[in-house]
């Protein structure tokens, strides 16, 4: 009898392992997995690595996509006001090389130089973790507070709400998540949509 | 007498020729299309001059338009470029191409404000397809194909 129940319970988990299928992606709440990834020096960089951040501004962005080079500058400024606050960005090129050669390591590698990107800039090579974050679009902005080895995901979307004239902008939703998390406040506007270039995913 | 007419006619038939330039519009127009009951279709495709998989289905909305003309279907292509993209990018890009479809430019930079109301499962990445008809619509996000946007027409 133990026998029968034990191998049924083996069977049961079995098949509910296989029919597994990846996350849709992360919802503002949800604990953040960490990652290994290449960076454009050629080191290996994990959101653990930064032993003092109380948290991480994620931006899932490429070189090729107007919507992400009109932002360019606005990421290099988001790291320059919040790194030494503790909210470092680590940006994570994400596509497939295949489909977007601009986007390939070595095409990160020269945009890193030319622009003086302050920031980690790593390839998801396997594209393991644009699918797990649920990287819709470039740019796609997820701001994660760290507690230990733990990462919550708390704010999703846009950096603001003006790709083209940053002038013009009136809500900077970034700043202002990572401004009410640094002061111990939930934050409001936990997620918003952008228009912004599809991910090149691998077609195998 | 005989060559001035020839050559205004000629003249005049360049200028259609290269067609009308895009309207620039506000979200309320696309809002208006997605929810019309007049008993069009209306092929609604998001799109830029710059984004490689939008411009690579362009034809096949030249042919939506060409084959169904006539059957209550409109096709109209909705462009993301930037405002200041219209002059030096998207009215060039049409020139070179002949889209018989009608192209507007949608200048609504707070993004936020509106995609949802494209459709709530739209992550926002271009290129994007509703095809909408009496206030009901179905989303296609991506690269689509004839064969998918017919099966949705020609469902009862």
């Amino acid at each position: 009898m133990k026998t029968i129940a034990l191998s049924l319970l083996l069977c049961i988990s079995m098949l509910t392992l296989s029919s597994f299928s990846p996350p849709a992606g992360y919802k503002v709440g949800d604990k953040a997995r960490d990652f290994k990834l290449k960076n454009v020096d050629g080191k290996m960089v994990s959101l653990s690595d930064y032993k003092s951040a109380k948290g991480f501004i994620v931006i899932f962005t490429c070189n090729h996509c107007p919507f992400s080079k009109a932002y360019e500058d606005r990421i290099i400024a988001l790291h320059n006001k919040y790194a030494s606050q503790g909210f470092p960005v680590v940006a994570i090129n994400p596509n497939d090389e295949k489909a977007e050669p601009e986007d390939s390591f070595e095409g990160m590698v020269k945009r890193a130089k030319e622009k003086k990107f302050p920031f980690a800039y790593l390839h998801d090579q396997t594209q393991a973790y644009a699918r797990m974050y649920g990287a819709a679009r470039t740019p796609h902005v997820f701001v994660l507070s760290r507690k230990d080895k733990e990462f919550t995901v708390e704010y999703i979307g846009a950096i603001d709400d003006n790709t083209d004239d940053e002038s013009a902008v009136t809500k900077r939703y970034v700043e202002d998540a990572v401004d009410q998390l640094l002061g111990g406040k939930t934050v409001t506007t936990a997620f918003t949509k952008a228009i912004g270039c599809t991910i090149k995913w691998r077609k195998e | 007498m005989k060559s001035f007419l020839l050559l205004s006619c000629l003249s005049l038939c360049s200028l259609f020729a290269f067609g009308q330039k895009p309207s620039i519009v506000k979200f309320p127009y696309v809002e208006s299309l997605l929810h019309s009951s007049n008993d069009t279709t209306y092929i609604i495709n998001f799109w830029a001059t710059w984004c490689k998989p939008c411009v690579k289905e362009l034809p096949l909305f030249n042919e939506l338009n060409k084959k169904y003309k006539g059957q209550k279907i409109k096709v109209i292509l909705v462009s993301l470029d930037f405002l200041k993209d219209y002059e030096t990018r998207l009215v060039p890009f049409l020139q070179n191409r002949n889209m018989e479809p009608e192209v507007v430019l949608l200048h609504e930079p707070d993004y936020n404000s509106w995609i949802d109301r494209v459709n709530p499962n739209w992550g926002g990445a271009i290129p994007a397809t509703v095809i909408a008809k009496n206030n009901s619509q179905s989303f296609l996000e991506g690269e689509t194909t004839l064969k998918e946007i017919e099966n949705i027409l020609l469902k009862p």
